[in-house]
């Protein structure tokens, strides 16, 4: 045996693919309207594996007329079947959907791995488990309502209108479609154009429940179909889950409606290093909190703030760690980063990255090979990089790090808060008075002290200023979808 | 009768813990509601606006820092402080909204009331709206109220006390600054009510007073990227679409006006801080 010429990885790996045998993909979908799978009107979109740019399936392109159909079926259960339910049997129905993910969560971690390119490791253990957990969390709150502190009597809101992105694709539907059910409302769900797949295989999921017709409507598309959906005349709440421009059209398209609206939008998370921090526990919660989901995550770190006193010894150990990152197969289990969701996010993430280089930041990649077909990008860090570049101001939703520094406790919280977004942060400090004092000032829905990108159905999610409005999970969360409530 | 002159108050804006004349040099006759003069008011402009913004955020990191005893305190002086002005908020009360004193003298009481409602709320929000959240994992996880920042108010048009109170004390409760727009027609009382916080603890620049047109200064706010919520219930009835399309530019969360104004009278609740509410979950690990 000769040594590697360069370093290499520390150890090697045998491919641990796991089986897709347990999956169907079908080769084509329509929309799920009504409790029962019907054509579109119009076009269809193929979905591709973006690991290895192969068409998994063709699925419908919802229409305004589509959408009418499934808003119309919403509205009919709403009236005659979920809204008179006892609140009780609601409960029921949501106990045996997150029941039955379970049983299919290898099928559903399977099949998002195929279709949106997360390492199966993240879609088995976080994905899907947290999607059957929102389930089983909302089921208990749908004969409880009187007591969340929402008022003695809180009413559903009716048709709930509901658009999710394609970094979580089941994920985001669990956060949107459990608590609306719970509280009485019935869904017209509009899943992300290269991520739909999960979300039809849960309209599947819906029928083992024996969910009654109507109650959870999925109609495929992009753009304009969410669009036909949050302007439907008869949804009478639109949830978001996206990007801060598309947040900012769907607020100016409700203006003036008695719609009411919450919004899950972008973020620029700052994740500060104190030079108390253990190093080796915060390298970890950089590279959970930037490289989690290849970085397509609203709430990631993606601003490195590292105390400067400690800046060299954080960044080599970083580099060290992420040298070891095995960046390839989705499926594979070893893999750690899989691949870009689509073409156009990758080619995003590129211009971004250009233009850090360009403004005078310094790039750091490590040797990894990239697989020659799909969508790949290496985990990447800018050093040198100033509160003005783009890198520190624009979402990149990638897999890229801008790091800077800082001096002082004051200067953290300064630069941590110099962002039009307010979706979470992270503080790494061995010392308690310092994270609390510190979260207090950071001016952001989410703050992990200590950890990163931890989630949970019982703790809300949301953000200040503009990363949206409105709350996901826990108590609060319900409060978006209860009439008069707006905590 | 005494046959003395009378020394008129010049109504000013009140911004910053100070009373300016519009930077603008404009003024607006203000009558009473049969239409007899009462004074001549400063009619707020964008600079104005703009400067009161400014205040308003200058003033936002103190305030929402102070304890929320110490902000209950505050605002139970701002009731105390207008109890020695009652005679005055009344005879303005009377003459804008033409009522008989006997009614001015119910909203006036109405209006120092509803201070101490909010003063009494101030810290027990973080109690009724906080969570610890059950999370399935070694951590500690909690959620708790945090004030959204600077609010744009449009003030009550008819209401000029107890309404402008109603709306502009819940801001204030939550650990928020404020502008706000006053009733066009009848903007006295909200001045008077500009010199009681001015000696009632309230730091300058919490509360920001623009007399003028809302139709006119709303969409200067609406727009501007510095404010981070707006209520539009004094927004005249054809200008709040608009004012809520500007307002989506900054994702500002918007309280949309009423179909028609509300009786101010009714038990307010909680519904008109929560808006102005945003909710902060800090997650630590648990571990020996």
């Amino acid at each position: 045996m000769t040594a590697p010429a360069q370093p290499g990885p520390l150890f090697e790996y045998a491919p641990a693919p796991e089986s897709r045998s347990i999956v169907d993909v079908r080769p084509s979908y329509g929309l799920f309207v009504d409790g029962e799978f019907v054509d579109g009107s119009g076009e269809s979109m193929k979905t591709v594996n973006p690991a290895t740019e192969e068409v998994l399936s063709e699925v419908a392109v919802g229409t305004e007329a589509d959408v009418d159909r499934a808003v119309r079926a919403a509205r009919r259960a709403f009236t005659r079947v979920w809204g008179p339910m006892r609140p009780a049997d609601r409960g029921k129905y949501l106990f045996r959907i997150a029941r039955i993910l379970q049983e299919r969560a290898r099928e559903f971690a399977v099949l998002e791995s195929l279709d949106n390119g997360k390492p199966i490791r993240e879609s088995r253990d976080v994905d899907v488990p947290l999607a059957a957990a929102h389930f089983f969390y909302h089921a208990g709150w749908a004969d409880k309502l009187a007591h969340a502190g929402l008022g003695p009597d809180p009413r559903p809101h009716g048709v709930a209108g509901q658009v999710i992105p394609w970094n979580f694709p089941l994920l985001m539907l669990a956060w949107k479609v459990a608590p609306a059910l719970a509280t009485g409302n019935t869904v017209v769900l509009k899943p992300a154009e290269t991520t739909p797949l999960t979300a039809l295989l849960f309209a599947e999921v819906c029928r083992q429940a024996d969910l009654p017709p109507g109650v959870v409507n999925v109609v495929t598309g992009a753009g304009d179909t969410g669009r036909a959906v949050v302007e439907h005349d008869d949804v009478d709440k639109v949830a978001f889950t996206g990007s801060t421009e598309v947040g900012r059209s769907i607020a100016r398209a409700v203006a003036g409606t008695r719609k009411v609206l919450t919004l899950e939008l972008g973020g620029k998370a700052a994740n500060i290093v104190f030079d108390d921090a253990p190093i080796d526990q915060a390298v970890e919660g950089i590279v959970r909190g930037i490289f989690f989901n290849q970085g397509h995550v609203c709430c990631a770190g993606s601003r490195l703030l590292v105390q400067e006193s400690v800046h060299d010894e954080v960044i080599a150990s970083l580099q060290r760690r992420i040298g070891t990152l095995r960046v390839g197969d989705p499926l594979d289990k070893n893999t750690d980063i899989g691949a870009i969701n689509s073409a156009e996010q990758l080619a995003r993430i590129r211009e971004l990255s250009d233009v850090g280089e360009a403004e005078g930041a310094h790039r750091w990649q490590p040797a990894c090979d990239l697989p020659d077909r799909g969508f790949w990008f290496p985990p990447t860090v800018f050093t040198g990089v100033s509160p003005a570049h783009r890198i520190a101001r624009d979402e990149v939703f990638g897999p890229v790090l801008s790091v800077m520094t800082f001096r002082t406790p004051d200067e953290a919280v300064a630069k941590a808060n110099n962002t039009t977004y307010g979706l979470s942060a992270g503080i790494w400090t061995e010392k308690g008075s310092r994270i609390l004092a510190i979260a207090d000032r950071l001016r952001a829905g989410v703050v992990w002290a200590n950890t990163f990108n931890q989630f949970d159905p019982t703790s809300p999610f949301g953000g200040y200023k503009q990363s949206g409005y409105g709350r996901e999970g826990g108590r609060h969360g319900l409060a978006a979808y209860l009439k008069g409530a707006s905590h | 009768m005494s046959d003395r002159l009378a020394v008129r108050k010049t109504y000013k804006l009140y911004v910053n813990g100070a009373f300016p004349r519009s930077e603008s040099g404009r003024t607006y006759e203000v009558t009473d509601a049969r239409g007899a003069f009462l004074a001549n008011a400063a009619w707020a402009s964008r600079k104005d606006a703009r400067d009161a913004v400014v205040a308003a955020r200058g003033a936002f990191g103190k305030w929402s820092r102070a304890t929320a005893y110490n902000r209950g305190q505050v605002l139970y002086r701002v009731a105390e402080v207008m109890e020695g002005r009652h005679a005055q908020f009344c005879e303005e009360v009377a003459a804008g909204e033409g009522v008989s004193s006997g009614r001015a003298r119910a909203v006036v009481d109405a209006a120092i009331d509803r201070w101490v409602w909010y003063a009494g709320w101030t810290d027990k929000l973080a109690a009724v709206l906080g969570s610890a959240n059950p999370v399935a994992g070694p951590f500690f996880d909690f959620s708790l109220p945090e004030p959204t920042g600077v609010v744009a108010v449009l003030a009550p048009q008819r209401s000029s006390l107890l309404g402008l109170v109603s709306v502009l004390a819940p801001v204030l409760a939550g650990g928020n600054t404020a502008v706000v727009v006053t009733s066009h027609r009848r903007p006295l009382p909200a001045v008077t009510l500009g010199e009681v916080l001015a000696t009632s603890d309230v730091p300058g620049g919490v509360v920001n007073l623009l007399t003028g047109d809302a139709g006119e200064i709303g969409p200067w706010l609406a727009e501007h990227d510095d404010v981070d919520a707006i209520d539009l219930t004094g927004a005249p009835a054809d200008r709040a679409l608009e004012l809520e399309r500007l307002a989506a530019g900054s994702i500002k969360r918007v309280v949309r006006p009423p179909a028609e104004e509300p009786d101010w009278t009714a038990d307010p609740g909680t519904s008109r801080m929560t808006p102005f509410l945003e909710t902060k979950t800090v997650w630590h690990p648990k571990g020996v």
